[in-house]
């Protein structure tokens, strides 16, 4: 069996990077911002072009964030770069009142999100980003789920700016749309049909998603595999059409469950007329980390292929 | 959203042309009877709401006031536009000297101030952007304003507006470190459009500023930091015309505005608890009599 994760990984990093240059050299109104981040968050070549356009604030995350907003509400379009854990645990206030309250558009670029510095620890995993945002009203959460996604998300935030977190996956991860797969605002993507079980990846768990599909195909069970893409706004229909269509519904996401995708979905099928139409499972984190890379974490946290795809057989009941 | 009101910005305008023609003795006349008329509406509006942040209201009369009639190139019909200047009011809870101000100019009619704090009111008890022309951006929780002004200043320089950018900051907020941050890169990028005021009432919600984590040397920390600092009497039409509009020599400015939290009312003057206390009926009328008495 040929597994997703077995073909070509690429690095949204670069898709970023690249697309940013590109992107900066048609729009004079876009700019770079960074916390020091000028490494980490690949803006080396943005600043070799355009050094004048990539304002680094220093180590000051709280004064990022708001001075994204003065250059938004002077007609600019930043791209407020940091590593999710401080770009979101640091000035989460500033993201809720002067990005989504104030509705400046800001595009917030959460770098090296999830479990991806691994043994740095739980200082340096963003698994609470979800949680933390998806309460604040008219804010976007969008996560590209690879190098192709990455470059859609950011043309049409240059062509359409609006207040907006960006999760951008560190690792590198494989294909799981072509470049021709529509990035539609607030659209999840069918990644693959299937009428047992649905699975629902968001980034890096689109390929877990993928990957636990093929196993279950060969114990003869059909997995739709949707890439949610965003949180916010919400796909409830294509869910809903899911939990329909389909006898149960998993989720994958490299976050906390308590406010994520897995809330996001349990939230909208608890809702139901008559409740459920479903049963349902979240995967994800569910604590701070131990120390170990990224996929051990992956593994200690059940975010596996394999897990996503025996918790499908259990909520099918198949034996 | 809430709409400018025309017939008040016409009047408005003429008071901006006769202040600007004015002698400053005759300046000083003038803005003390716009800053009386705002501060009669702040007093009205907080009785009518039954909240407000009366003390700090107060005190910042008199610097929004000199701002809007006599500094800063607004214009009432075309609100928060980059290419004119920008204000930021950081002390977001003292809105009601920020609408009376606001409305006094034009930006929206007088007649909405008896709804500050109504059911669907657009005069939140803290300022939305998205409901009331002329606010550059919400506010309210402390120490976001300023970072705000720096990223306005700093999109002029990009862009070569010829806007300059003013913030008002409470002494009180000056505690938050959001404030420090942008205070750095403001003086490391010699932001020379910005002008930071900060209203030194020296009260803050609980006590005074400095029993309760002291800011002084308040205008040596501020010049430490790469700010030209300018340190006067907050009330005195004068000093705050002169500060406000003399440029910057290659560093951003600082003014430093002594005032009193209360400023015009005798029993709410430098009073800690008057920080959001609010005048019964009669303590109501007998401010608005020793506002009209004053001049």
């Amino acid at each position: 069996m040929t597994t997703i994760t077995q073909l070509p990984t690429y690095d949204n990093r670069m898709a970023f990077a690249d697309t940013l240059i590109e992107l900066a050299a048609s729009n004079p109104k876009i700019l770079a911002v960074c916390n020091d981040s000028v490494g980490s968050s690949n803006l080396v070549g943005f600043r070799d072009r355009y050094p004048e356009r990539l304002i680094n604030v220093g180590i000051a995350e709280q004064d990022m964030v708001g001075v994204g907003a003065g250059l938004a509400s002077s007609g600019f379009i930043p791209f407020v770069c940091g590593a999710g854990p401080f770009l979101t645990g640091r000035a989460l206030e500033q993201i809720k009142a002067d990005v989504a309250y104030s509705q400046h558009k800001v595009v917030l670029c959460s770098m090296s999100p999830g479990m991806a510095y691994g043994e740095l620890g739980p200082t340096h995993h963003s698994i609470e980003d979800y949680s933390w945002l998806r309460p604040l009203g008219g804010l976007d959460i969008a996560v590209p789920a690879d190098r192709h996604q990455t470059r859609q998300a950011l043309e049409s935030l240059a062509g359409d700016p609006r207040p907006t977190y960006l999760r951008i996956g560190r690792y590198k991860v494989p294909d799981v749309t072509d470049p021709d797969t529509a990035w539609e605002r607030g659209r999840m993507i069918t990644a693959r049909e299937g009428d047992d079980v649905t699975l629902i990846g968001i980034g890096t768990g689109v390929s877990i998603a993928l990957d636990a599909a093929e196993a279950l195909a060969g114990q003869g069970i059909s997995a739709r595999v949707l890439n949610a893409a965003w949180l916010a706004p919400f796909d409830e229909a294509s869910l809903l059409r899911a939990a329909r269509e389909t006898r149960a519904i998993v989720t994958v996401e490299e976050a906390h469950v308590a406010g994520g995708l897995g809330a996001a979905v349990a939230s909208v099928l608890a809702q139901q007329p008559g409740g459920s139409p479903c049963p349902m499972r979240m995967i994800g984190v569910t604590g701070f980390a131990p120390t170990g890379s990224t996929s051990m974490l992956l593994e200690y946290f059940g975010i596996t292929a394999a897990d996503v795809a025996r918790v499908a057989t259990e909520l099918l009941d198949v034996p | 959203m809430l709409q400018s009101d025309a017939s008040q910005a016409a009047e408005w305008r003429s008071w901006r042309t006769a202040i600007e023609a004015a002698s400053p003795a005759e300046r000083d006349r003038l803005l003390s009877q716009r800053a009386r008329h705002v501060r009669r509406n702040i007093v009205r509006t907080i009785l009518e709401a039954g909240q407000g942040h009366i003390g700090g209201d107060l005190s910042v009369t008199d610097i929004l006031v000199t701002l809007y009639d006599a500094v800063l190139r607004v214009d009432p019909e075309r609100p928060c536009d980059p290419q004119l200047d920008r204000f930021v009011m950081s002390k977001g809870h003292c809105a009601a000297a920020l609408y009376s101000t606001l409305a006094q100019a034009g930006f929206f009619s007088e007649s909405e101030l008896p709804t500050f704090m109504k059911p669907m009111s657009a005069l939140n008890g803290h300022p939305n952007r998205n409901k009331v022309p002329g606010v550059e951006t919400n506010t309210g929780p402390l120490g976001h304003g300023l970072p705000v002004a720096v990223g306005q200043a700093i999109a002029a320089g990009l862009s070569g507006s010829p806007s300059r950018v003013y913030v008002v900051l409470g002494d009180g907020e000056m505690q938050e470190g959001s404030n420090w941050e942008a205070l750095m890169l403001a003086g490391h990028r010699k932001l020379t459009n910005l002008w930071v005021i900060v209203d030194r009432n020296r009260l803050q919600q609980g006590a005074r500023t400095e029993e309760t984590n002291g800011l002084d040397p308040l205008p040596e920390r501020l010049a430490a930091f790469g700010f030209e600092v300018r340190e006067i009497d907050g009330h005195d039409y004068t000093q705050l015309y002169d500060v406000l509009s003399t440029p910057c020599s290659g560093r951003p400015v600082a003014v430093v505005a002594n005032t009193i939290k209360g400023k015009g009312v005798s029993f709410i003057e430098d009073r800690v608890e008057w920080h959001h206390k609010v005048p019964t009926p009669d303590q109501a009328r007998q401010a608005l009599q020793e506002l009209e008495d004053a001049s």
